[in-house]
């Protein structure tokens, strides 16, 4: 019998685990939500640019009241449960409606808190909660003139900023003397009380509200100095707490918040508390993402999956007022044993402040220029090392230059046709819409439906920062990513249990770790496939169907279906013979485009896939392997002429790079990975933007890592010196070991470097001589089996089936 | 098999091979003067025919990832329903779908699209 299951509470996080339930497992339960409000299910954060008159009631609704009934919810909109019964397990509305349950969920959400003072209760004093609310706001807007907001606070200065849009004269009362004392430290809260200012909202700070005047309605606001001011409305922001009430009534234990653990479930286990009336590990949330993440939680504990567990949020700020650009993540307040590291230019309006301990970032307040604030987010949650680069972190991630979006930086000053995604052709208006009309809230969501930042990436930061500017603070940007919507763990808990667990073949560890899906998908196939066989080397299945196309066909598929070929070029050393037989292949197989590439290789473009074990037979002839170039594998060395013929050149670099590829082709790495060998340090190979990079200087050579040039130009860093071709090639062995072992599959090289730290790097490569050369010979073991020639294989007949059609009908 | 498949005339069913020869989780393409049909199998054994054209830019789905009842087109990553051709939300889009049939291990196919 189908199990029933009660939502009490219609607000975000509840109808989250809702819809989150539907999504894991739709059958298993009878579902029946009770709300307060006479609405479907609205999105609270989007309240402030509904007051504002920037959104209509319509654009900020997320589920109407016809979706429940299209998901066989029965929804109570407007009744309020009184009581609930946890002997006969039955909750009992105020109007007599009785609904058994067999799982409860409690999403009472918060309460604003007023302050105890007299004229409280006064008609024209009101809070800032709900749609009601705004109503009475606009209400009173039509009529009076001044309003008084009591709290400085997130919430009070956004509707102290809607109200102003209304045309209301505003005065924003604080206790402390300076803004949003939670979010800012002192320089950015007075930056944005000067730019609120000259907006035209007024400031009383430091002032304590002693009694809110008024008979029938209010009509001013005295202080405690004796101070009066006249007010026709009075908000109330000094607060929220959690709603509690009918958890403590029903006996449950509750302290601030309902007391819940790691699975969401308050003291009797048939009933789960999600949202901003939990208390969990002692915290209470009031932003979005925790609420979402709890919402998981719950639904996959409600769903019998039980393996998720909600371990407490790390939280990021921003405000919803548009045109300002402020972000506050973590504790920037500083302390022993902290230190700050501060960029200040008040005439530009900017001000970035990263606090730091022990190198790594405790917390971050940007107000001016905030697309560094997801980066910064990231670096905290990780607890990464910053000591390789905290020199230039405050000017952020993007320095080294960005292609792909004119250099924009600041989603707020962008025009709402101003393209965004330059792959995609996905303007910031298109991204808004989408945000706003579809109830989007992670990023996952905006490329889903925009597909902006859904190819290169490149414009990720700013697809973020305008998620977070449409959406205020409260976009999810979650703590670890899983690996794709297949399962929920992430890259790394993939991998360990790889290793940890000696899986090795794709479907036994979709098996082992509860994938969600019979098969997976695109993208966790490659992912898991990739893990198996560069971990299990010699035990793992090589699973030829979770190859992407071109690992299957061995060549590049081309936007027309057509399929481009790229024989190695050992070292990019060719000679007459090797062109010849080039020219000749090119002309039996009608190659329409033949072209140099940019790793000086020769690409043969526009070959039909029944071609191609016939190009492929007649190369190996000639004595060509497979250049690799389709795969996530090692691709080109490279190189400038060198010592030979250069009359600047110290090293045989030619050579070097020969060398380098005979030992590197045929292996497979997490994304691709290129290398340059220059015979000099004039650096003619541009060997500083390959993944692995080699320099010649007069006493040996100079090893880098870590660079690539295309979307994201980065430079590499320098690892060592090295003064043997022996140790160059021992040292780029373990180098892609390392790689080949720790990185993400599709984390290139760069970013891993920047996520690890190169201090990481050079530990584990240069330092530790013992365990360099461990990866180098288990580099070298994998290579018995990975370096052979796939074309030759195929052109004897391997996977013929992949090269013919099935069947071939009519003319 | 719906039943406007099995109404149709016996002579339009075109032997195309043996279930074998399509990889499980693979696809294999069927050329026709009018386009390229893909056939594709599941990790069941159950078989679909879709045009090979995914319907955002013409990529070969044959040429896709296969997963469940659906493929990844390996141009730009949409996902395509074997059972409906139908491309999944958020995208929109459908491509052609044809009957097919397995008797003994041998695959028939009706070179008719079906209509969506």
């Amino acid at each position: 019998m189908t199990q029933k299951l009660v939502l009490i509470g219609n607000g975000m996080a509840g109808m989250r685990t809702v819809e989150e339930l539907l999504k894991q497992d739709p059958g298993v339960y009878d579902i029946t939500v009770f709300g307060d409000e006479p609405h479907g299910n609205y999105n609270r954060i989007l309240l402030s640019p509904l007051l504002a008159g920037e959104k209509s009631l319509d654009d900020i609704m997320l589920n109407r009241q016809e979706w429940y009934a299209e998901n066989g919810i029965t929804l109570h909109a407007g009744k309020r449960v009184e009581a609930i019964d946890r002997m006969r397990r039955i909750v009992v509305a105020g109007d007599g409606t009785e609904v058994p349950y067999d799982r409860l969920i409690l999403a009472t959400g918060s309460r604003p808190f007023v302050i105890p003072i007299p004229g409280k209760d006064l008609p024209g004093v009101i809070s800032f909660r709900d749609i009601r609310d705004v109503e009475s706001m606009l209400e009173s807007s039509r009529t009076g003139r001044h309003t008084v907001v009591i709290g400085g606070g997130l919430l009070g200065l956004e509707a102290a900023n809607g109200l102003m849009k209304q045309g209301m004269d505003v005065t924003v009362v604080h206790l402390l003397d300076s803004l949003m004392e939670r979010q800012l430290d002192k320089p950015a809260a007075a930056l944005l009380k000067a730019s609120l200012e000259a907006r035209g909202l007024h400031f009383l700070m430091e002032a304590r509200t002693d009694s809110i005047l008024g008979d029938d309605r209010v009509t001013g606001v005295r202080f405690e100095d004796g101070h009066e001011i006249p007010a026709d409305l009075v908000v109330m922001a000094v607060g929220i707490r959690p709603n509690t009430e009918l958890a403590a009534g029903a006996g449950l234990h509750c302290e601030r918040g309902i007391v819940v653990d790691d699975t969401m479930q308050t003291y009797d286990p048939r009933v789960y508390a999600v949202g901003e009336c939990i208390q969990h590990r002692g915290t209470t949330y009031g932003l979005v993402a925790p609420l979402f993440e709890q919402a998981r939680v719950c639904a996959d504990h409600l769903a019998r999956h039980g393996i998720a567990r909600y371990e407490g949020s790390v939280t990021s700020t921003k405000l919803k007022v548009t045109g300002i650009d402020l972000f506050s993540a973590g504790d920037f307040s500083g302390g022993e044993g902290t230190e700050e590291i501060v960029m200040q230019d008040p005439a530009g309006g900017v001000y970035k402040k990263l606090v730091v301990r022990d190198n790594r970032i405790e917390g971050a307040v940007l107000y001016g220029d905030t697309i560094e604030g997801a980066w910064y987010f990231q670096l905290m949650r990780e607890g990464t090392d910053i000591s390789d680069f905290r020199d230039r972190i405050l000017f952020g991630q993007h320095h080294l230059g960005d292609s792909g979006h004119g250099g924009q930086t600041q989603a707020v000053l962008m025009a709402d046709d101003a393209q965004v995604c330059d792959c995609n052709g996905v303007c910031k208006g298109d991204i808004v819409n989408a945000i706003t009309s579809k109830g989007l809230f992670t990023l996952d969501d905006v490329k889903a439906h925009t597909k902006a930042s859904a190819s290169c990436g490149s414009c990720t930061g700013l697809v973020e920062q305008i998620l977070a500017s449409t959406l205020g603070g409260d976009y999810e940007s979650p703590e670890q990513k899983p690996l794709c919507k297949c399962t929920d763990l992430t890259h790394d808990q993939v991998r360990a249990a790889v290793r940890d667990h000696r899986l090795t073949s794709v479907h036994s560890a979709m098996h082992f770790m509860d994938w969600k899906t019979p098969d997976g998908c695109a993208a966790c196939r490659p992912a898991l496939n990739y893990y198996l066989i560069s971990t299990w080397p010699e035990q793992a299945a090589d699973d030829y169907q979770s190859r992407f196309i071109n690992e299957r066909a061995h060549a590049n598929i081309q936007k027309d279906g057509t399929y481009s070929v790229i024989p190695r070029i050992f070292g990019g050393e060719t000679s007459p013979a090797q062109l010849r037989a080039l020219a000749e292949v090119a002309e039996k197989y009608d190659v329409p485009t033949v072209k140099i590439t940019g790793g000086q290789r020769i690409d043969m473009l526009g070959l039909r896939k029944e071609q191609l074990p016939g190009i492929w037979g007649d190369l190996a002839e000639a004595g060509f392997v497979s250049g690799h170039a389709y795969g996530k594998a090692m691709r080109t060395v490279k190189t400038c002429v060198g010592s030979e013929w250069c009359r600047f050149g110290v090293q045989d670099s030619t050579r070097m790079g020969i060398e380098l590829e005979k030992l590197t082709w045929g292996s497979w790495t997490p994304h691709k990975f290129k290398l340059a060998v220059s015979g000099c340090p004039r650096n003619c190979a541009e060997a500083t933007i390959k993944d692995f990079g080699v320099v010649a200087i007069d006493s040996g050579w100079e090893l880098h890592v870590g660079g690539n040039g295309g979307v994201k130009v980065r430079a590499t860093d320098l690892l060592c010196r090295v003064t043997t071709e022996e140790e160059v090639l021992e040292y780029c062995g373990a180098f892609l070991q390392v790689y080949r072992e720790e990185a993400r599959y599709l984390e290139r090289t760069a970013p891993w470097v920047e996520r690890i730290g190169l201090s990481y790097v050079k530990q584990r490569v240069v330092e530790d001589e013992v365990g360099r050369k461990a990866l180098y010979r288990r580099f070298l073991d994998s290579q018995e089996i990975y370096q052979f020639d796939p074309w030759e294989q195929r052109a004897r007949g391997v996977d013929e089936h992949e090269f013919t059609v099935m069947r071939q009908v009519g003319a | 098999m719906n039943t406007r498949a099995a109404m149709k005339i016996e002579s339009e069913w075109l032997e195309v091979g043996r279930l074998e020869d399509i990889p499980r989780l693979g696809a294999r393409v069927v050329r026709t003067p009018d386009g390229d049909i893909a056939v594709f199998r599941t990790a069941g054994d159950e078989v679909f025919a879709l045009r090979d054209r995914c319907p955002h830019k013409g990529g070969p789905l044959s040429q896709g990832i296969v997963h469940d009842r659906a493929v990844t087109c390996p141009m730009h990553n949409w996902c395509i329903h074997l059972d409906s051709g139908e491309a999944r939300a958020p995208d929109e889009g459908i491509t052609n779908r044809y009957s097919v049939r397995v008797e003994n291990g041998t695959i028939y196919l009706s070179l008719t699209p079906l209509e969506s």
